[in-house]
């Protein structure tokens, strides 16, 4: 139980994905204009990478350890990311069009995040459980939409704000960001 | 003379890092030291080199619906390539990168080449476009990891610049800083571009 709870609040709050792991950034830039738009794309990725992690992390333990192929494990993952991904966005736009219709644009995006793949390398690579990967890769994404949300509501502030020219966009926004992580580390010290 | 034009495209115009602003994790991440960004970006230019190349040749055999896949293919073979090399024959740099490296598939560059570049354009094109856009990350990554490293340790490629007595500002190497020094420097880029564009 406390393994477990440490998991959560070292990927949530000291290991943030985004901030101190540097995972899933292009997302993060991309759709943090609105705080609507960055709860949408946290959910949604939350829900793939739980879903990623427990397949990727049931493949490699066994089909690729039992059969010696390790080294085969960025290209299964990744296939297996792309397609679960694919399956997903079908499986939502037969079952639940309103769930769609409140994730099914950002589902796409979702395969070029490198955090999918990253928690899924990260889990097997800890050498975690099934049950800690699962809590591992839920805190990871709850990490992300944390980061997302505040950073979304900054930048919504910073949007009224007298920017220099040169430093309008992607630029403030990393420094922002870099701020933000600055916060951050003061949690460190929580885990051990 | 177009092929020169291809290879200048991506260490200036359109720099990947500075211009087109992609591929930022592992910029942001690897970037503490000068030494650690010359590896990543030999990483990162010789899988896009080998995945422009390939593709470009096969792009009359890959049908259009399956073409990201396939793509991704070819990029993760390659990637897993580099992997196992850098693991047998560079061990210290490869922990040093760690995670990033199996993440190279995922980097937005490089797909991006592949998907707007390789696939309509001639092998000896792509094979440009490769090295260029490659040496233009190398490049980039370098001044960012060269800054981080000189303000965080004083030193650069592990050489001490400032001598025993500078005390190192250390946020530089921490994660906050990567965020910083890019953010200003991209905004630097923007201030050239300007003066260059009037």
């Amino acid at each position: 139980m406390t393994k477990i709870l440490l998991i959560l609040v070292s990927t949530i709050l000291v290991n943030n994905f985004v901030l101190a792991k540097f995972l899933g950034i292009c997302p993060f830039l991309g759709v943090s204009r609105k705080t609507e738009t960055a709860v949408g794309m946290g959910l949604a990725v939350t829900f793939v990478v739980t879903l990623s992690t427990a397949l990727t992390w049931l493949m490699q333990m066994l089909i690729l350890k039992p059969f010696h192929i390790e080294y085969m494990q960025t290209i299964v993952f990744i296939l297996v990311i792309a397609g679960l991904v694919q399956f997903v966005e079908m499986v939502l736009q037969k079952t639940s069009p309103a769930l769609y219709q409140a994730l099914g644009i950002y589902l796409p995006l979702i395969t070029t995040n490198c955090m999918v793949l990253g928690v899924a390398v990260l889990a097997v690579q800890l050498e975690y459980s099934f049950i800690e990967s699962l809590i591992y890769s839920f805190g990871a994404s709850v990490g992300f939409a944390l980061a997302l949300v505040l950073f979304a509501g900054i930048r919504e502030r910073l949007s009224l704000a007298d920017v220099p020219e040169a430093l309008q966009g992607t630029a403030i926004g990393l420094v922002t960001t870099g701020l933000l992580a600055l916060a951050f580390m003061g949690f460190n010290g929580l885990v051990k | 003379m177009n092929l020169i034009r291809d290879l200048v495209n991506g260490i200036w115009k359109e720099n990947p890092i500075f211009r087109i602003v992609l591929g930022m994790c592992s910029t942001l991440a690897i970037t503490t030291q000068a030494q650690n960004a010359i590896g990543m970006g030999a990483a990162v230019t010789f899988v896009l080199i080998c995945s422009n190349v390939l593709i470009s040749s096969t792009r009359k055999l890959i049908p259009k619906k399956v073409r990201l896949a396939a793509f991704i293919v070819i990029i993760a073979t390659f990637v897993t390539i580099v992997d196992l090399v850098m693991a047998a024959f560079f061990f210290k740099l490869h922990r040093a990168l760690g995670i990033f490296i199996p993440l190279i598939v995922v980097n937005c560059i490089i797909l991006g080449r592949a998907e707007a570049f390789a696939s309509k354009n001639p092998v000896l094109n792509s094979l440009m476009d490769g090295i260029g856009m490659g040496v233009g990350y190398t490049l980039a990554i370098l001044i960012v990891g060269g800054i981080r490293e000189l303000l965080g340790s004083g030193s650069l490629f592990g050489l001490s610049v400032f001598g025993p007595g500078y005390i190192p500002f250390l946020v530089a190497i921490l994660p906050p800083g990567a965020f910083i020094a890019l953010g200003l420097l991209l905004g630097l880029m923007n201030k050239i571009n300007q003066r260059l564009a009037l």
